[in-house]
């Protein structure tokens, strides 16, 4: 059986080994040439559809050093090592003005995943709920 | 038609007088004229039978796409003809192509109704095309004014929105189109949207002439599909779709279509160019009240944007559906199986793609063109592309695109998610390494391979499709070369 790199892959580079401490410093560099702001974000509930992470920062619009950003990364590994952690660059240049990158750098210990319940609705329509397994519990004992 | 040379306009009562008079006589060559902003500028390549001069057939193609009828008409007299008249102003010699030459031609805003792309393209490609006095007759290009594209929605979701949907930012989008296109049943189709989903691609996609045939009616294609889309959405973590196709034989059906892949939660669907400028437009206002992304299929754009003296150029075509608002349009690849000159590519990905889009004859593009805030819409590159030429489809097509590997995840020797897979770890690798400042253009097999290392079905499809690329020389080409300039 034909089995994924792993059971969460949002992100540019999930499908690729986790990421080294210096390969995330070259892509912060890199955002960091493009003039878009770097940000730390966290979650204990990965759902695709969850917009919104918790911030750990604002996003660095006047920091210009990949490595005072890298080091926010490792303030936020810190304090939530066992929940996923993911950095965005932000383009604020017209016709944009939203993310130009997204990469995870952080995943819990043990991913369970995520579940599909089926409802059977009208005819043979059938509605789909996907949860992750962790948001089960109330925040704070999820991983 | 006569040889013109040195006719001029006519006015008043001479110009009136009943009878057939040349087209440059009857005010439709004003080489003085200068274009308003308001104007609608259209550039024709024009290829006159013998013995017409370039000025008459440019004045004749003008009068032909406004209001010249065969022969003189006084009723021209009760209407303020002079502004209803288009104006050829400009003509100018093809490089290397003696019996052709280009010429430009300004139309009123007033010609046209708002919002209508049937309307415009009543007018301008509507009777002009067949006339005789041209041999052949290519529209090159188009500039449209601001005010005129104000009348236009565009795209419903738009490429930045979309991406914003889909929580994909930084890299290509990747797809691939189900195979075979014809005999699948609905369930053993929503197998294969599963294993390449799963598998690490963000879409599947139905095939053009993917309707409602007898080996399979639409609502089970539909509700199959969506099993596999959300099967592969708890999978992965990631939003996933499926360019669930809609194309029908009338509005309606196409609407309750539209309507049950909305219902079933897609987020996604899909229409044919060949259902028509006034059908596309419609789907495209109903996507735009269903939070839904608008997929347009270029199924027969060939049979006239191909061949290089006669028909629409693509890039006409990708601004028309800009305006009549789709989210994605296939334009081509480059190194795939279908025509595809890259400077002619880059043309129309510009087009669709950018906010404004400078005049760049070694692109195609003969005018300087404003979107007025026009979303962008997504390029689609698909046909006959494969892992193995990542970082020539990065180079030349960019970031802003779908990928869409048909037979090169389908047809991987391990299997679908495994052809998935390897196209989603040849991509982010290559992203990585162009983001990390290598010169990823040179050195991508060495990158491919490197990757390849941990990921066994990726070293398969670069075995399997190593030596696989389709040089062809392009029928569709640009005219002019690029200057080259000295280097500072």
């Amino acid at each position: 059986m034909h089995e994924n790199p792993r059971n969460m892959t949002q992100g540019q580079f999930s499908f690729l080994p986790p990421l080294t401490d210096d390969q995330i410093k070259k892509q912060i560099t890199y955002a960091i040439s493009k003039g878009w702001a770097v940000s730390v974000e966290y979650t204990d509930d990965p759902h695709p559809r969850n917009s919104y992470w918790e911030m750990w920062c604002q996003p660095m619009f006047d920091t210009k050093d990949a490595a005072a950003v890298f080091m926010e990364v490792q303030e936020c590994r810190k304090v939530y090592g066992n929940l996923y952690i993911k950095v965005n660059a932000f383009d604020n240049t017209r016709w944009r003005e939203s993310l130009a990158m997204s990469f995870i750098v952080n995943r819990p210990k043990v991913e369970p995943g995520f579940g599909l319940a089926r409802t059977e609705a009208e005819g043979r329509t059938i509605r789909y709920r996907i949860s992750s397994y962790a948001t089960d519990k109330p925040t704070g004992k999820r991983y | 038609m006569s040889k013109a040379t040195g006719s001029k306009e006519l006015t008043g009562a001479t110009r009136y007088k009943s009878g057939v008079l040349e087209y440059k006589q009857m005010g439709y060559w004003q080489p003085d004229y200068v274009p308003k902003d308001t104007d609608v500028i259209c550039l024709f390549r024009i290829t006159p039978q013998p013995g017409v001069d370039a000025d008459e057939a440019a004045a004749a193609v003008a009068g032909e796409s406004s209001t010249a009828t065969w022969t003189v008409v006084w009723t021209d007299r009760l209407t303020a003809a002079d502004n209803y008249r288009a104006k050829a102003y400009r003509v100018d010699p093809v490089p290397n192509a003696p019996d052709q030459f280009f010429a430009y031609i300004a139309y009123d805003l007033d010609l046209f109704e708002g919002g209508s792309i049937p309307n415009l393209t009543a007018s301008i490609i509507g009777n002009v095309f067949g006339f005789k006095a041209v041999k052949a007759l290519r529209l090159e290009d188009m500039r449209i004014p601001v005010a005129y594209l104000k009348t236009f929605d565009g795209p419903p979701t738009g490429v930045i929105v979309e991406r914003e949907r889909l929580d994909k930012y930084g890299r290509p989008l990747l797809g691939a189109t189900t195979k075979p296109k014809l005999g699948l049943s609905g369930r053993n189709y929503g197998r294969v949207v599963y294993e390449a989903l799963k598998g690490g691609l963000d879409f599947t996609k139905d095939d053009e002439n993917i309707n409602s045939q007898p080996f399979m009616h639409w609502r089970d294609r539909f509700l199959y599909c969506m099993e596999g889309v959300n099967r592969a959405a708890a999978a992965s973590g990631e939003v996933k779709g499926h360019y669930l196709n809609v194309t029908a034989a009338t509005m309606e059906e196409m609407y309750e279509r539209a309507e049950f892949a909305k219902n079933l939660g897609s987020v996604i669907i899909m229409i044919d160019l060949v259902i028509g400028y006034t059908a596309i437009t419609s789907m495209s206002k109903w996507a735009r009240k269903n939070d839904m992304i608008l997929h347009l299929h270029r199924a027969g754009n060939s049979t006239y944007a191909r061949q290089k003296n006669h028909g629409i150029n693509f890039r006409v075509i990708c601004k028309w559906m800009r305006m009549a608002g789709v989210d994605h349009i296939h334009a081509g690849t480059v190194v795939g199986k279908l025509e595809g000159d890259p400077l002619t590519v880059k043309g129309f990905y510009d087009t669709l793609l950018e906010p404004h889009t400078p005049k760049k004859l070694e692109h195609g593009l003969f005018f300087d063109q404003d979107w007025a805030s026009l979303k962008k819409c997504m390029p689609v590159a698909s046909g006959g592309i494969h892992a193995g030429q990542m970082h020539q489809l990065i180079h030349h097509l960019g970031e802003d695109v779908v990928l869409q590997f048909g037979g090169g995840t389908i047809g991987h020797p391990d299997g679908i998610q495994a052809g998935a897979e390897a196209n989603r770890v040849a991509l982010e690798a290559m992203i990585m390494a162009r983001n990390e400042g290598e010169d990823y253009l040179a050195k991508g097999p060495e990158i491919l391979a490197k990757a390849a290392k941990s990921c066994k079905p990726l070293q398969h499809a670069l075995d399997t499709w190593k030596n696989i690329t389709f040089n062809y020389a392009s029928t569709d080409t640009v005219d002019f070369v690029p200057q080259a300039t000295p280097a500072r």
